[in-house]
């Protein structure tokens, strides 16, 4: 196994602040944003993310978690044999009626796990807009879904993997790319 | 919290509570939990299970458990059918394997089965393809029952080590207190149990509890009392001489309550009989979870559905 680092600490804190700003940018009336992290990862981005934007308009959005382990199409009958994931907390503390939702996750690969967390969140309410931000972009979609706030792109082949880990989770933060060597 | 949750439950089906690990109960509960937060919501449904087919197969009189389960498939977005026996062609002499198989012909993906003989389930777990969840079988087990009154536990002492759980009734004719032994005493809790001696069974101290012939002795210092139902239509028999003296010496009252600790649970599986083996005024008293027993009971066949419907197969790469 091979790893390359392709962002630091320095990197995330940065790629996070620009992220940050286009969504002050994007929001028009900040009042209106809530972040909502896929967990596991998305969580501490979505928190970061919120205290980024307090910090520069004085007001910091709500947070939220999501976990989307119910609505997932890799279970079910297209897979007889899996292990079904483990369900973590959903956690809305305020309504997502009518917000401008920003839905936060570390990787975006093939867009599953984000129609996904679209149809959770629709089970919820009916935001007035849902925006989706991540920290790495890394390719290979099998949707029709693109980001809206990207921290990074980064071009890899599918039999890499892309590994972003939080000081939160992981107790290390930045992105690397493993591969598995053959032999 | 002690025991770690097994990874996966790797089984197709719930036959009982005997075959399971700590770690998979525990897995169980966590997911359970889980499920809990699903009732809470605008939308109570999640799609899951959508496309599965479960078969309701009760063989014996119901409403609480079929209906619980009922709920559970329906907000897993499953497709869900019940039946009961009086309605089916049981009543014109098929025998079991063959209505089972007959149900399996529909290619449903789990049948929950009630029935009054001890191993029906384990006798269809082991000829269908299905996945097959016991809702009771005789007086054998009810894995789901005690399962959902771990987590009513778990819910209110944040874990079932170390806790002193009393079950007092019928031990004779029941299916829970036999799951709820065996579940109780691999999480570490200590069960005693209590009944008069007529209606306790050979072997019972064999399960993994203290068996005691007095409620106050069962009760003394409890966390936890659960009452079991006199079934009364079974008492032809003569277990005891009548229902008023049964109450007299071993009815959950107001002043035998007092001998538990002071917030101790009051727990019933229902049905109840008042004034037989539990006083009103505890039944409906600040101690009773006996409908908080119920909701959870709909979060426990979710998780355990979902769980199942995991399948037992080699898993695949992710």
């Amino acid at each position: 196994m091979t790893r390359v680092q392709v962002l630091d600490a320095r990197g995330v804190a940065r790629a996070l602040e620009r992220m940050a700003a286009e969504l002050i940018e994007h929001a028009g009336d900040e009042t209106l944003l809530y972040l909502v992290g896929v967990q596991t990862r998305g969580v501490p981005l979505a928190r970061r993310l919120a205290r980024l934007i307090g910090v520069k308009t004085g007001h910091e959005p709500p947070v939220g978690a999501l976990d989307i382990a119910l609505y997932r199409d890799d279970v079910g009958p297209w897979r007889p044999a899996h292990q079904q994931p483990v369900l973590r907390d959903t956690e809305l503390p305020v309504g997502v009626d009518d917000k401008v939702v920003c839905l936060v996750d570390d990787v975006l690969y093939t867009g599953r796990t984000v129609r996904a967390a679209l149809d959770t969140l629709m089970d919820y309410g009916r935001p007035r807009a849902i925006r989706l931000a991540v920290l790495v972009d890394r390719g290979h979609r099998e949707l029709p879904i693109a980001a809206d706030f990207v921290g990074r792109a980064v071009p890899t082949s599918r039999s890499e993997d892309v590994q972003v880990h939080v000081q939160e989770c992981d107790g290390e933060e930045g992105v690397w790319i493993a591969k598995e060597v053959a032999g | 919290m002690s025991v770690k949750p097994a990874a996966r439950l790797r089984r197709k089906d719930l036959v009982g509570i005997d075959p399971l690990s700590p770690g998979e109960i525990q897995l169980i509960l966590d997911t359970a939990d889980q499920m809990r937060a699903i009732a809470a919501r605008p939308i109570k449904k999640v799609p899951a299970l959508r496309g599965k087919t479960v078969v309701n197969f009760f063989m014996e009189a119901s409403t609480r458990t079929r209906f619980s389960f009922e709920v559970a498939e329906k907000r897993l977005s499953a497709d869900s059918l019940s039946f009961s026996a009086a309605a089916s062609s049981v009543s014109k002499g098929e025998t079991l394997v063959d209505t089972a198989l007959n149900l399996e012909a529909m290619q449903p993906d789990f049948i929950v089965i009630r029935h009054v003989h001890a191993g029906a389930p384990h006798q269809l777990a082991r000829i269908l393809k299905s996945s097959v969840i016991n809702a009771g079988d005789g007086a054998h087990e009810h894995p789901t029952q005690a399962l959902l009154d771990a987590l009513t536990i778990r819910l209110h002492r944040g874990t079932l080590e170390g806790q002193v759980v009393a079950i007092v009734g019928d031990l004779q004719h029941s299916r829970v207190v036999r799951s709820n032994v065996l579940l109780l005493a691999r999480m570490g809790a200590t069960v005693r149990v209590a009944a008069p001696p007529s209606l306790i069974p050979l072997g019972m101290e064999k399960l993994g509890c203290e068996v005691h012939r007095r409620i106050e002795d069962a009760i003394a210092g409890a966390d936890v009392v659960m009452m079991l139902r006199i079934q009364l239509e079974r008492q032809g028999r003569m277990n005891f001489p009548t229902v008023r003296e049964y109450y007299d010496f071993f009815a959950l009252t107001p002043e035998r309550l007092k001998l538990a600790k002071k917030d101790c649970l009051v727990m019933h599986p229902g049905p109840m009989n008042r004034g037989v083996e539990i006083d009103s005024r505890v039944a409906d008293g600040p101690q009773s979870v006996i409908l908080e027993q119920v909701t959870n009971g709909v979060a426990v066949r979710m998780a355990v559905l979902y769980l199942l419907a995991g399948g037992h197969g080699e898993p695949t790469a992710d």
